[in-house]
């Protein structure tokens, strides 16, 4: 809840509230300046008590409207069960575990794929003319198939051809399944990175003497990939849920894990815990994203980017 | 114009949020008790055909789809055939509904159990009665006690197992919600962790590709698997009961269901003279015995 924000630079260079003691340059505030100040201040701690307190309001409606409701003591003993959530809490995390190395993998194979299928796409002259069409091709269809029709046939269609060689474990094949889709999508964002990279940094590359391939690797990659880190960690807190789906083949992951016990106890508490993880989960890695939004933007602030 | 001063706008402020918070939430409502609930507190009269029902005068049976068979024919309930289509019409007879006084509804196997409203009066669909789950929802007696049994393709190592140790080291699998993944976890307690599928299509599939070693299905699903859709397959086994007590299938009422005595008094009826033994030897008749999993 940041109601308020330091307004920094509104006021000339002085960022400690204008007490600054009269330094070696003798600037000594003006009162007016110090009123300003004082008012700006009072407004900022006004505005937060209003919040607070809208909030608080806001929250003691809800509660009363759930705890109110009459299905609620039915609704809490199913959803909110202290007994069945400890009983939940260590299986599902011990299928956590399985979301979270699908998620490494995964995430290596997609960016790497997807980088691949990007450069593709965006490769100059006619003599790549059938890789330009194949990658759209790739990411046409991955992105347009449904991720759970994609899984099916991957997970029990490929082990029914009964190849020499490949595996029928359901976790390699749900998360190939995974790369396949993720990397169409990766593949978009790091192409419309590429091309939102102004043409005149590539002809300033190729006019200093570097050859297509280095002005894209030294000029154009760079500042593409910079660029999408926000959406690419949209996709990977994305795929993060969707390892999940894995559990098609039988695996057990976190939710899987719910399920088992909700399918027993016909209690949904299981679902709950399970859910709380997976946001708990996801929270460092949203704030990560905002972290590397704001220090790029103060980095394009201080006139880095055209 | 003049604005209203600042202190009045944010009391409107706070307020509109707070009425806001108020309208998303839906105003609380008593519930709707049926109709005409019967009046007998003590006496419960299961008066034929005018039981407090969802729709009155219909009686409004639940189950999931695709209705599996050897329990549904032709994935259409209301066509009488396959045993739990039988045993419904059954009950309703033993109510005083009729064929065509009996309403269809399809609901997923999780969706049964949530709380709130339910939709259906009674839901039929497999589901093995436990007191555990007695929290959750209510059952009538049960119509058929069941055991459960492995299957394993022709001639692998699995097909083989003559006791429950035999399968310690094997990969099982079985559907989620199930018993079936009970008995492996409580019961077999394999090296591996055993796979658990959302649907029993999806398990079939694995033990027709290798995935797994062997599933574990109730006995006249197993007899349908291994004579009619992986005839590749063979029935390894049955276990024994646990705990002594057989399972049993019952049908799911809402928790504290006005019909819950009523249907329970149909069920037992209709196993007193001899109805329940008829509809399975006509339905389930192919569900002899398999050897027993020592």
């Amino acid at each position: 809840m940041t109601v308020t924000k330091k307004e920094s630079g509104q006021e000339g260079a002085d960022d400690n509230g204008g007490m600054s003691d009269a330094g070696d340059d003798g600037y000594v505030p003006s009162q007016r300046r110090l009123d300003r100040e004082r008012h700006k201040r009072a407004r900022a701690r006004r505005a937060t008590a209003v919040a607070a307190l809208s909030t608080l309001v806001t929250g003691v409606v809800l509660y009363l409207v759930v705890v109110n409701a009459p299905g609620w003591p039915r609704t809490k003993e199913t959803f909110f069960d202290r007994e069945y959530a400890r009983e939940a809490f260590p299986k599902v995390l011990e299928g956590l575990w399985l979301n979270v190395r699908l998620l490494l993998v995964c995430g290596v194979c997609v960016l790497v794929l997807g980088m691949l299928i990007a450069v593709a796409r965006t490769l100059r002259g006619p003599v790549f003319f059938p890789l330009r069409v194949l990658a759209a091709a790739y990411t046409d269809f991955f992105r347009g198939l449904p991720l759970i029709i994609n899984l099916m046939i991957v997970v029990l269609g490929v082990p029914a051809l009964r190849l020499q060689g490949v595996t029928v474990d359901p976790v390699l094949l749900g998360g190939t399944a995974l790369t396949l889709t993720y990397s169409a999508y990766v593949a978009e964002v790091f192409r419309a990175g590429i091309e939102s990279v102004h043409p005149s940094q590539r002809a300033a590359a190729r006019s200093l003497g570097l050859t297509n391939r280095q002005a894209l690797r030294h000029v154009v990659l760079p500042q593409a990939v910079r660029r999408q880190v926000p959406p690419l960690l949209n996709d990977l807190v994305s795929l993060q849920k969707d390892t999940g789906l894995v559990s098609i083949g039988g695996a057990v992951d976190a939710v899987r894990a719910a399920d088992i016990i909700v399918g027993r106890s016909l209690n949904y508490t299981p679902y709950i815990v399970a859910g709380l993880i997976f946001v708990a989960l996801t929270i460092p890695m949203t704030r990560f994203t905002d972290w590397v939004t704001a220090r790029m933007d103060r980095r394009r602030a201080q006139g880095g980017a055209l | 114009m003049h604005p209203a001063p600042r202190a009045l706008r944010r009391a409107v402020a706070v307020t509109t949020t707070a009425l806001l918070a108020t309208a998303l939430g839906c105003a609380p409502q008593p519930e709707e008790k049926a109709a005409d609930t019967p009046s007998g507190a003590a006496g419960n009269t299961c008066a034929k055909g005018k039981l407090a029902t969802k729709t009155s005068g219909k009686l409004t049976i639940a189950t999931d789809e695709p209705a599996y068979e050897p329990w549904f024919k032709d994935d259409t309930p209301a066509n009488g055939e396959g045993f739990e289509s039988a045993v419904a019409y059954a009950v309703a007879q033993q109510l005083g509904y009729d064929k065509s006084a009996v309403v269809w509804q399809s609901v997923p196997f999780n969706k049964a159990f949530a709380p709130g409203e339910k939709t259906f009066d009674f839901d039929v669909n497999q589901v093995s009665i436990s007191d555990e789950r007695k929290q959750a929802v209510d059952f009538s007696s049960g119509y058929y006690d069941v055991r459960q049994a492995v299957i394993a393709l022709k001639g692998t190592k699995a097909a083989k197992a003559k006791t429950v140790a035999d399968l310690k080291s094997l990969k099982l699998g079985a559907q989620v919600g199930t018993t079936s993944l009970d008995y492996i976890d409580d019961l077999v307690k394999p090296a591996q962790e055993p796979a658990a599928y959302a649907k029993n299509d999806q398990a079939k599939s694995a033990l027709k590709n290798g995935q797994v070693d062997a599933i574990v299905v109730d006995l006249p699903t197993a007899f349908y698997i291994t004579a009619a859709e992986v005839t590749d397959a063979t029935i390894v086994g049955q276990f024994e009961n646990q705990g002594g007590t057989p399972e049993q299938f019952g049908l799911v009422l809402d928790k504290g269901s006005a019909l819950t005595s009523c249907v329970t008094d149909a069920v037992d009826a209709l196993r007193k003279d001899g109805t329940l033994d008829k509809l399975e030897q006509q339905w389930l008749s192919d569900a002899v015995d398999a050897p027993v999993l020592k």
